[in-house]
C-alpha cells in the first residue's frame, strides 16, 4: 500500500498562545468555571461534614470502627461458617457478605442458564414455545423485583407445614419450612476429588490453548477430549476412590414437627433466588435474542458453504460474535443481580444489608454502617465490571 | 388452436402451503418432536388457564361482610379471596389520606395519568410541554395538600397508596433528566476538576444498591442537616431516588452525545457558536431524540424501583398493599393482593414499554428502505 501523502502543515502543532489574562481567552475562562464549581461542591460537602461532626457531638455518638470488636448479640438463621451470637459485629457482618454473595453467585449462574434458554426459545420455529416466552420476557420485566420476592414469599409461607410437605420424589420436600434436598455427608475425600476437578479444569484449558495454537504452525488438528477426560473425570474418581469412595446419601426425613437431614433451602433463600433468577432470566433473555439476531444469516450460510458441520457452525462462527454484542450487556445485569440481592431486607433474609441495617440500629452507627454496606459493593461492583471488561477485550474484534 | 391463447387464471398455491394448515404446520408441527412438544405445551397452557380460571373466578368469594374472612378461610387455598380487594382497596390506592377527601387523590391520579398522555404525543413536543409540567404539578400539589381554595390541610405523613409511587416518579423524573443532562455534558467536557466530579457522582452511585441511598436517606440525612432543621422523610426519599435516576440518566443521555457524528460539534464550533448555544441549539436535540427508547426502558425500570421505598417504610402502592393485610382477619391473603398491585404496576409499566417500541420504530423510519 502506498502511504497517502499527508499535508504538512497537520502535522505542525497547533501555536501555543500566550495565556491572556482577559474574559475573552477560553482557557481563562474554562479555569474559572472550574474553581466556581468546585468551589461550590467543596463548601456543601465542607457544610455538611461540619452539621454531622456538630450532631455527633451533641447526640454523644462514637466515631470509628471500634464497635466492630463488640459482642453482637444478633442471631442469624442461616450462615456459611460458624457463628452464634456471643461473636463480634466483625464476624456477623461476614457471615452477611458470605450470604450476599451465596445468592448472588448461584443466582447469576442460573439466571444465565434459565434466560440463554428462554432467549433461545423466543426465536424458536414452534410457535406455542415462541408466544409463551415472548409473554413471560414481556410481563416478568414489568413487575417490580421487590413485587415478585414478596409474591413468591408469601406462596411459600402459604405452603402446607412440614407433616403435609408436598414430596415430588424421594427425599424431596417442599413445605413452610423451604425446600429439602437430598444430599451427601461431606468428607474430606469429596474436598479433594473438587480440587482435583478444578485443577483438571485449569489443565484442560491450558491443554486446548496449547493444541490450538500447534495447530495454526502445522494444520494438524488435535483432539482436546482424551484430556479432559482424564483430567476432568478419571483424576477425581481416583482421587476419591483412593480415600476409600465414601458414600454416604443424606436424605431428609421427617421426625417428629420437622425435618432432620439433607440440603435445606431456606424459605428465604428460596423466595429470594426465584424471584432474582426468574426476574434477571428475563433480562438475560433479551440480551441473549439480540445478540443471536445481530449475527447476520450469511455467516452462517458461508460457514455452511465452507462446509462445517452445524455444531461447528454454532461455535466456531456464531456464538463468538453473537459473545461480542452479549457480554457488554450481560455484565450489568450480573452487576444488577448483586445490587438487586440487598432486597433480601425486605423478606428478611440476612444479607450484608440486611446485618449491618441491624447492626446500625443497635449500636447507632449509622455512618460506619452505610459507609460498610457501600464499600462492599462497590468493591464488588468494580471486581465484576473489571473482570467482564477483561473478558471482553480479549473477544473483541481484533481490527487491524 | 385460440384456446391456448385464452388467459387462465393462475393457480392457488397448493393448501400445504398458504393458509391456515400451512401455518399450522410450519408452526408447531414442523417436525414430530416440535409437534409433540407443540401438543404437550398446548396442554398445560390450558390446564393450567383452566386452573387459575377455577381459583380465580369460579371458586372465588368477592366480598365478606364486615370482616368475618371465615368464608375466605373455608376455601383453603382452592378459591381465591378477592372479598380483601373488595374491602381494602381504597386502602391500597391511597393509603391513610382522610376517607371523605380521597376524591382529591384520586383526581390528582388522574392528572398524572393524563399529564404522562400528553407527554407522550409528539405534536406536544414544544416548549410549552415544560409550561404544561409546571402547571399539572402544582395543580397536583394543591389537590394533595390543600389548604387553598376551602381544601382541608392534608399534611404529608397521611398521603399514600398509587399517588405516593407516582409522586415519586414524576417529582424523580422531572428533576432527575435536567441534571442527568447537566452531568452527561460535564463528563463529556475538556475541564478536568468538572470531568473528574460527574465521573465519580456518576461511578459512585452506579456501584452501590438503590436501597443503600435510601437507608442514607432515612437514617444518615439527619445527621448532615443543622440542628433544628428537619426535612419531611418523603422529601428525602425523592431526593435519593432523584440522586440515583441522575447518574443512570446520565450514562443514557452520554450515549446520545457520543453517538453524534463530530462533524455536527465542529460545524457548530465553525459558526462560531458559544459552548451554550452550540449545545442548546445543535448537539441536544438531536442526541436527545436517539436517546428517547433508552430513555424510556429507563423510566420504567426506575418507576419499577420506586416500590424499594417499602423497605424505609414509605406508604407508596405496594407498602400499602403489603399493609392492607396485616390486619388479623386478612393476614395470608397476600398473593390476591400482591396480583393485583402487580396488575396496575404492569399497566404502567406495559403501557410505556409498548410506547417505547412504536416511538422507536417511528423514529427509525427514516432508516427502514
Amino acid at each position: 500500500m502506498s502511504q497517502t501523502s499527508i499535508d504538512p502543515r497537520s502535522l505542525r502543532a497547533p501555536p501555543k498562545r500566550p495565556i491572556k489574562l482577559s474574559w475573552a481567552d477560553e482557557r481563562i475562562r474554562g479555569i474559572f468555571w472550574q474553581v466556581v464549581v468546585v468551589g461550590i461542591v467543596v463548601s456543601i460537602v465542607w457544610w455538611l461534614w461540619s452539621n454531622t461532626v456538630h450532631n455527633l457531638e451533641v447526640r454523644r455518638i462514637a466515631t470509628g470502627f471500634g464497635f466492630l470488636n463488640r459482642e453482637a448479640g444478633l442471631p442469624i438463621a442461616e450462615s456459611i461458617i460458624d457463628y452464634n451470637p456471643t461473636n463480634t459485629y466483625l464476624r456477623a457482618l461476614i457471615v452477611g457478605l458470605l450470604n450476599t454473595l451465596k445468592v448472588a453467585v448461584v443466582g447469576i449462574i442460573l439466571a444465565t442458564i434459565f434466560g440463554t434458554l428462554i432467549g433461545i426459545a423466543r426465536l424458536s420455529k414452534n410457535w406455542v414455545l415462541r408466544t409463551l416466552s415472548a409473554t413471560y420476557v414481556e410481563v416478568i420485566r414489568d413487575l417490580p423485583l421487590l413485587l415478585q420476592l414478596l409474591f413468591w414469599y408469601a406462596i411459600l409461607q402459604g405452603l402446607p407445614g412440614p407433616r403435609q410437605a408436598m414430596h415430588p420424589a424421594e427425599g424431596v420436600f417442599l413445605s413452610n419450612r423451604g425446600l429439602k434436598l437430598p444430599w451427601i455427608e461431606w468428607e474430606g475425600a469429596h474436598s479433594l476429588a473438587l480440587l482435583a476437578f478444578v485443577v483438571g479444569l485449569v489443565v484442560t484449558f491450558l491443554y486446548r490453548r496449547q493444541a490450538v495454537a500447534k495447530q495454526i504452525t502445522d494444520g494438524v488438528p488435535r483432539h482436546t477430549w482424551p484430556v479432559a477426560l482424564v483430567a476432568l473425570v478419571a483424576v477425581p474418581l481416583a482421587a476419591w476412590a483412593a480415600l476409600g469412595a465414601p458414600f454416604t446419601p443424606d436424605i431428609p426425613a421427617l421426625r417428629g414437627f420437622n425435618f432432620q437431614g439433607g440440603l435445606t433451602l431456606s424459605p428465604e433463600y428460596f423466595a429470594l433466588l426465584a424471584g432474582l433468577v426468574m426476574y434477571t432470566a428475563g433480562f438475560v433473555a433479551e440480551i441473549v435474542r439480540a445478540g443471536i439476531q445481530a449475527v447476520p444469516n450469511g455467516q452462517r450460510e458461508a460457514a455452511q458453504a465452507l462446509g462445517l458441520r452445524p455444531g461447528a457452525v454454532l461455535r466456531l462462527v456464531v456464538l463468538p460474535q453473537a459473545l461480542r454484542v452479549i457480554v457488554p450487556p450481560m455484565t450489568s445485569q450480573y452487576l444488577n443481580i448483586t445490587k438487586n440481592s440487598s432486597l433480601a431486607v425486605a423478606i428478611g433474609y440476612q444479607d450484608i444489608v440486611s446485618i449491618a441495617n441491624t447492626t446500625l440500629n443497635q449500636t447507632g452507627q449509622a455512618i460506619e454502617g452505610i459507609a460498610i454496606i457501600m464499600l462492599v459493593y462497590l468493591t464488588i461492583s468494580l471486581s465484576i465490571s473489571g473482570f467482564m471488561n477483561w473478558y471482553n477485550a480479549r473477544i473483541a474484534l481484533v481490527e487491524r | 388452436m385460440s384456446e391456448a391463447a385464452i388467459p387462465t387464471a393462475a393457480r392457488s398455491a397448493p393448501i400445504t402451503l398458504v393458509g391456515p394448515i400451512a401455518w399450522v404446520r410450519t408452526n408447531l408441527f414442523s417436525g414430530w418432536f416440535s409437534g409433540l412438544f407443540s401438543l404437550v405445551l398446548l396442554f398445560l397452557i390450558v390446564k393450567w388457564t383452566l386452573g387459575f380460571i377455577e381459583w380465580g373466578v369460579i371458586n372465588a368469594v368477592w366480598s365478606v361482610p364486615n370482616n368475618q374472612t371465615q368464608a375466605c378461610r373455608d376455601l383453603k387455598g382452592t378459591g381465591a379471596c378477592w372479598a380483601v380487594i373488595t374491602e381494602k382497596h381504597r386502602f391500597i390506592l391511597f393509603g391513610t389520606y382522610p376517607y371523605e377527601e380521597q376524591w382529591r387523590a384520586f383526581l390528582s391520579i388522574l392528572v398524572f395519568i393524563g399529564l404522562f398522555i400528553v407527554s407522550a404525543m409528539r405534536r406536544f413536543w414544544r416548549k410549552e410541554l415544560g409550561l404544561i409540567w409546571i402547571g399539572a404539578l402544582t395543580t397536583i400539589g394543591v389537590l394533595m395538600w390543600g389548604g387553598v381554595l376551602g381544601l382541608n390541610y392534608v399534611p404529608q405523613e397521611r398521603w399514600g397508596g398509587l399517588v405516593i409511587t407516582l409522586i415519586l416518579a414524576t417529582f424523580g423524573l422531572a428533576f432527575a433528566f435536567p441534571l442527568s443532562i447537566l452531568v452527561a455534558l460535564g463528563r463529556r467536557s475538556k475541564l478536568p476538576a468538572i470531568k473528574a466530579l460527574c465521573v465519580i457522582y456518576v461511578e459512585l452511585i452506579r456501584g452501590v444498591p438503590l436501597i443503600s441511598l435510601l437507608f442514607m436517606a432515612s437514617v444518615m440525612f439527619p445527621l448532615f442537616l443543622p440542628e433544628g432543621m428537619n426535612i419531611d422523610k418523603l422529601l428525602r426519599a425523592q431526593i435519593a431516588i432523584i440522586l440515583f435516576a441522575g447518574a443512570y440518566l446520565a450514562e443514557v443521555v452520554r450515549g446520545g452525545l457520543q453517538s453524534l457524528p463530530r462533524g455536527q460539534y465542529e460545524a457548530a464550533d465553525a459558526l462560531g457558536l458559544s459552548y451554550w448555544k452550540k449545545t442548546g441549539f445543535i448537539i441536544l436535540p438531536q442526541a436527545l431524540r436517539l436517546v428517547i427508547p433508552p430513555l424510556v426502558n429507563t423510566f420504567i425500570g426506575f418507576f419499577k424501583d420506586t416500590s424499594l421505598v417499602l423497605i424505609i417504610g414509605i406508604f407508596d402502592l405496594l407498602t400499602a398493599g403489603k399493609t392492607a393485610i396485616i390486619e388479623p382477619a386478612w393476614q395470608g391473603f397476600g398473593i390476591e393482593v400482591y396480583l393485583t398491585v402487580g396488575f396496575i404496576y404492569f399497566c404502567f409499566c406495559f403501557a410505556m414499554s409498548r410506547y417505547s417500541q412504536n416511538l422507536e420504530a417511528e423514529l427509525n423510519q427514516h432508516r427502514v428502505r
